[in-house]
């Protein structure tokens, strides 16, 4: 430690007087204290931390004293200007937090409005409802094929043992493209996508084929001349018509509800021997309810048709119907859908009014 | 097909008191779909009342009411008279009418309770024919002694209506499936009751039962002196004669005004046939009895013999419907002494011979046709009768004798006429072909555990005979026979009623479905595991997301367009896209055609929301368009045998290429205004940006080529290409004449892209490249260029000359106007470049930002500001 200074002339050197600079800093203090804005601390900082400051100009007499003064009062005035810009420092932060605060507030919005500033999109409840069936055959590990509308007459008909005069030909109300004897037709189901994909695939083959097909219905609430089948098709060694309702079942179970199954009924196809139509299960009363007004009260809701492939499609795709032997199913998409979302009328789905779309989400 | 309960308990013993809807229930676990329900559906209590006082009441809204006492015995527990209020005027005092009381259920489900109505309490109703379901008429209630006649006599107050008005009757309506014709009939349909429940059969065409006493049902053989029949088909249809068999009887002297009874008259009402006379009736009933149609001439018509044969070109038959028809010489007909054309064998008769109301003696024809003939013919006529229904779908060869023997025993008993002894019975039906049948199929298909007892037991059960071993063993080959026998191979005739029964899994469905579909178990297989989906079925996905994420809606439309809507379009004449495939039966006469594109038909559902009421529409629509090249045939060489591959190549052919498009139109706005501000209306640059989307979700990038094209404006198309030139699509602002013909907004916008080229440009797997740390470095560059330069081609040239350190180009601002030349224009560009080693420095930035100017200068003659 130093001795005191012995040659220390206060008269002098006033401005380092321990008051006096004890005094600027007691100025200093109350003059930020005294800031309520960043402004105010502004001209505080330069009236008391500025070039032109009483502890400025304190600090400039220091080089005058006399050496042995010089560590001193450099000590005091350096102590007391540390002081001042840690006040000035812990008052800007307070006031710019303020003003942070007070921006925030004054830049509040009500959102409490949607602001529908872009139209939002939707898909078509009809195309997520195929692709959700194909998406539950996908995970069986069966494969998505497809072929076209405008068909050839004998693969809509022929290879599926529809033979030219068997009345169930006439009973599919079929488009034919012109002149009539083209031998093309639009397809009045999604089968000929069977024949086409074991013609070019062979067996083992297991396939969900979702498309659109056509026939000579007028369009009303419940029949449209334009509408979608799903079809699935298993040929392998040892399929047996179990292997059908298993996986009917968990097609059902996966479209209208956990636990639910689906019921044959025996009935005929060209193209399946045996055949069945196959009911699913009513998901809002599981049979329950004899006034359920979804399926009329018994307990079942008709889906579409099925089968055991019959001998003659294989032989017409080249497949040996004594090695190989499998099922088809098919059923309809407007259908799957109505039920599955509660649509009253088929007309909706065509008419492609936005209302339609929208209430439904991107995901059904 | 209807069937009557109370006909069907004729032949099945249907346990007593059995309602409609069990015995539905019953058929349809056979295949035997249910249709309808008819009858059974009032409850009571439905009684007899006597009116014994009306009192018309005026009311307020100009109507006048009857308030009525009606005695109604004691089914009102109290035995007073019943207050009920009636708005009809045909009855009075003294009337017995029919009276539901409180709690009853009229068709419908409609309950009666007592009410209060025009200041009365009504309890109950008097119920008109409508109401009960029994006619249609409503303005008139059923009085007793009027509906019921002599039925009416010492009727009671009090007493149950509903089996005095037949309420208690029930029909059901199935539907039969096209290999089920013998279901066409009440035997068929007894029989698969009896398959279905167990309960007793008697078939009808063996044995009648007449007063309540069964008796054989024997038909005579053939005489030499039957009526001259010659079967004369000279072109079988694929081999098989169009009339296998032809049975004639003779009736002489029947009533002409015998009249059908009641019993007969209200089982054909209630089958859905009206009666018209004896003798048509009792053909009716014959027909949905047993399935065997039959047709009936006036003897004294006819010079006989009865020739069949296939009709020559140009000869003409007038049918029953009065309809003139030119046959064709597929057609199958009946012919008196082979010139006089009597009618199309199996589908319908003509007027010449038709027995009338003075015919006394009738010549009977029960006859077998062949399927395809029947099938042909009453396509070919579009003309389908209850005939030709069951014959196109198989009628039973062994039926028309027994048929014939019932008919007449009907003619003879109820118009009093006289059965001749002379027979004919020409023709030879073939037989059923056994089927070599291997008793563990029905297993190995069903994957339930059927014994060989029980497929026996099945098979028999549904007529057929069924014997061990192959049928030819024995007579052919001992050793080979002994094989079959011993692997258990057993040998399947099926009756003469199931032609459809022709090979192992038909046989396969019937064990399957008498031991009952509902006890096959539920067994997920195990596909081998598939590859998820396609490339092309995930970009349709990825497509219809983005689009619907850009904010559009997703609609189906209908393909069917016409020539009309090309002109609407602006298509010139020669537009290859006026080249659509033609529906040669359309809906509509006015949309024959299969869009070419899907921008044909997208108009109309923008069109529809405008119409209900939406502003700003979006849509998009993906699907495939049909383009059709040179009108080739395709063959159709027929079922169960795989055609050659140079057959199916022509197959494969002559489908028309249907690629995949995406189209999109809008009107309205892209932003809207609201509390948050100014909107924005959709323009063409949106519709051109969302067909970049559609690129940029899938990877690919395209070019644009200002382009002229319908149905756009020619100044705002542009055409989107591959780098290799393909052209992907076009997007712009619709032509204003378009606009004009559409019907849709102006500025509307649209755009069509062919989805199969950016699923094949999409088709390949991206590959990364490390992303350079090093800082960008912005330069900004203003040219001047005349203003016939497109945008395009000038930043191709600053990309050009900037060199490889240019990282992007955009153009901020676009300048026209009194600072620089006429027809000029001024294009300010941001570029930013980056190095992918190092950070630029200052000169080089420059001098790569020097040489895009000059490449510009050089290219287009661009003057920098």
């Amino acid at each position: 430690m130093s001795g005191p200074n012995t040659n220390y002339d206060p008269v002098e050197v006033s401005a380092l007087d321990p008051a006096a600079v004890e005094q600027n800093v007691t100025d200093a203090l109350t003059a930020i204290v005294a800031a309520t804005s960043l402004d105010e601390l502004k001209a505080a900082r330069i009236a008391h931390a500025g070039e032109k400051s009483p502890l400025a100009l304190a600090n400039r007499e220091i080089g005058a004293l006399p050496p042995s003064a010089k560590a001193e009062a450099g000590k005091r005035v350096g102590q007391a200007r540390g002081r001042v810009n840690q006040a000035l420092a812990s008052r800007q932060a307070e006031l710019e937090a303020e003003r942070d605060e007070r921006i925030l507030v004054e830049e509040a919005m009500d959102l409490t409005m949607r602001p529908d500033r872009r139209p939002f999109g939707h898909r078509h409840p009809l195309t997520l409802t195929a692709e959700r069936m194909a998406d539950v055959m996908v995970g069986m590990g069966w494969e998505v094929a497809e072929g076209p509308g405008v068909e050839a007459e004998w693969l809509n008909f022929d290879a599926l043992n529809f033979d030219k005069d068997h009345p169930a030909r006439q009973m599919q109300d079929t488009f034919f493209v012109d002149p009539a004897d083209a031998g093309v037709v639009l397809r009045t189901h999604t089968s000929p996508v069977q024949a086409r994909s074991l013609l070019e695939r062979g067996a083992p083959l297991y396939v969900a084929v979702p498309g659109k097909t056509y026939r000579t219905d007028e369009l009303d609430a419940t029949h449209t001349p334009v509408f979608h089948q799903m079809e699935g098709l298993a040929i392998d060694e040892g399929l047996t018509m179990a292997h059908l309702k298993g996986t009917l079942d968990r097609l059902a179970s996966a479209l209208f509800g956990e636990g639910l199954t689906t019921r044959l009924r025996p009935s005929f196809f060209p193209f399946t021997e045996p055949s069945a139509e196959m009911d699913f299960q009513c998901f809002v009363c599981r049979g329950e309810d004899q006034n359920c007004r979804t399926c009329g009260g018994t307990g079942w809701i008709e889906w579409g048709g099925c089968g055991m492939v019959n001998h003659n499609v294989l032989r017409a795709c080249g497949i040996d119907p004594e090695r190989y032997q499998g099922f088809a199913f098919g059923m309809g998409v407007e259908r799957s859908l109505m039920f599955r979302n509660h649509l009253a009328d088929m007309r909706e789905i065509i008419e492609g009014d936005l209302r339609f779309n929208a209430q439904f989400g991107m995901e059904i | 097909m209807r069937v009557p309960l109370d006909w069907l308990r004729e032949y099945a013993e249907v346990p007593v008191g059995t309602p409609g809807t069990q015995v539905a229930a019953d058929l349809v676990r056979v295949g035997l779909e249910e249709e309808g329900l008819h009858g059974g559906d009032v409850k009571g209590p439905l009684v007899v009342g006597r009116v014994l006082e009306v009192t018309p009441e005026k009311q307020k809204n100009g109507k006048t009411i009857n308030w009525c006492q009606v005695d109604v015995g004691d089914a009102n527990g109290t035995g007073e008279p019943q207050g009920i209020v009636c708005g009809a005027h045909n009855f009075g005092a003294g009337d017995l009418v029919p009276v539901i009381l409180p709690g009853g259920v009229l068709p419908g489900n409609f309950e009666i309770s007592a009410r209060k109505t025009y200041g009365h309490v009504s309890a109950g109703m008097i119920c008109s024919s409508l109401e009960l379901g029994l006619g249609d008429d409503h303005d008139g209630i059923i009085v007793l002694t009027d509906w019921l006649g002599a039925g009416a006599d010492g009727l009671e107050p009090g007493q149950d209506a509903i089996p005095l008005l037949g309420l208690d009757r029930e029909t059901v309506e199935v539907n039969v499936t096209p290999d089920r014709g013998y279901c066409f009939s009440l035997r068929g349909i007894a029989r698969e009751y009896s398959h279905s429940t167990g309960a007793a059969y008697r078939d009808p065409a063996l044995v009648r039962v007449v007063d309540g006493q069964e008796r054989a049902l024997t038909a005579p053989g053939a005489t030499p002196d039957g009526f001259g029949i010659e079967l004369r088909d000279e072109s079988p249809i694929e081999g098989n004669d169009g009339c296998d068999r032809f049975v004639t009887r003779i009736v002489r002297g029947i009533d002409p005004q015998a009249p059908t009874p009641a019993w007969m008259a209200t089982r054909l009402t209630e089958a859905g046939m009206r009666p018209i006379s004896l003798a048509v009736d009792i053909s009716n009933y014959v027909m949905l009895a047993l399935g065997q149609p039959t047709h009936a001439y006036d003897l004294h018509k006819l010079d006989g013999p009865i020739v069949v044969r296939r009709a020559r070109a140009g000869e003409k038959l007038t049918t029953l419907d009065d309809v003139e028809r030119t046959l064709d010489p597929e057609d199958l007909l009946i012919t008196d002494g082979g010139e006089t054309v009597l009618g199309l064998a199996g589908v319908m008769g003509g007027a010449s011979s038709e027995i009338s109301d003075s015919t006394t003696d009738v010549l009977i024809e029960a006859a077998h046709f062949d399927p395809r003939t029947v099938a042909r013919t009453s396509r070919r006529h579009k003309l389908t009768s209850e005939a030709s229904k069951r014959f196109e779908r198989g009628v039973d060869p062994e039926l028309a004798p027994q048929a014939a023997q019932l008919i007449v025993e009907l003619m003879t008993e109820l118009g009093g006429g006289t059965a001749d002894p002379a027979v004919t019975d020409a023709g030879q039906v073939s037989t059923p072909e056994p089927i070599a049948f291997d008793p563990t199929m029905p297993t190995r298909y069903v994957g339930v555990d059927y014994s060989t007892d029980r497929v026996r037991e099945i098979l028999e059960t549904i007529g057929c005979t069924v014997v061990d071993g192959t049928a030819t063993d024995g007579t052919d080959d001992q050793a080979t026979g002994d094989a079959a026998a011993s692997d258990g191979i057993l040998t399947v005739t099926p009756p003469s009623w199931r032609p459809d029964l022709t090979g192992g899994p038909d046989l396969v469905e019937e064990v399957a479905r008498i031991d009952g579909y509902d006890k096959i178990p539920s067994v997920l297989p195990s596909a081998p595991g598939g590859r998820g989906l396609t490339h092309a079925q995930r970009v349709r996905r990825t497509v219809a997301a983005a689009l619907a994420g850009q904010g559009l809606d997703e609609v189906l439309t209908y393909p069917f367009v016409s020539d009309a809507r090309f002109d609407d379009l602006g298509l010139a004449a020669e537009d290859p896209r006026r080249h659509a495939l033609r529906v040669a039966n359309p809906l509509s006469d006015e949309a024959p055609l299969m869009r070419t594109e899907l921008l044909q038909t997208l108009p109309d559902t923008l069109r529809r929301n405008l119409g209900r009421g939406a502003k700003d529409v979006a849509l998009f629509e993906l699907d495939s368009v049909t383009l059709p090249d040179l009108a080739r045939k395709a063959p159709v060489p027929g079922v169960g045998v795989k055609p050659d591959d140079a057959v199916l190549e022509e197959i494969r052919a002559a489908v028309p290429h249907q690629p995949w498009h995406v189209a999109m139109i809008a009107t309205g706005h892209a932003e809207r205004p609201g509390w948050w501000g100014q909107g924005r209306a959709a323009d063409v640059t949106d519709m051109v940006g969302w067909a970049h989307a559609v690129c940029d979700a899938l990877g690919v990038s395209v070019e644009r080529r200002q382009t002229e094209r319908a149905p756009f404006h020619p100044g705002r198309c542009v055409e989107l290409t591959l780098s290799d030139g393909t052209t992907v699509g076009w997007a712009g602002e619709l032509h204003p004449k378009a606009v004009k013909a559409l019907g849709v907004p102006e500025r509307t916008v649209a755009a069509e892209l062919d989805l199969d080229v950016l699923i094949a440009a999409s088709d390949r797997r991206a590959q990364g490249a490390p992303l350079s740390n090093h800082p960008p470095a912005g330069s900004d560059i203003a040219l001047t260029v005349p203003s016939s330069v497109r945008f395009a081609d000038v930043a191709e040239s600053v990309r050009a000359g900037a060199g490889e350190l240019l990282e992007s180009v955009h153009l901020f601002d676009v300048y026209r106007g009194d600072q620089i030349g006429e027809d000029q224009q001024s294009l300010a560009f941001h570029l930013v470049f980056r190095a992918p080693d190092r950070t630029l420095k200052t000169e080089e930035v420059n001098a790569a930002r020097d040489a895009a100017v000059a490449r510009a200068a050089k290219d287009h003659g661009a003057v920098q500001r």
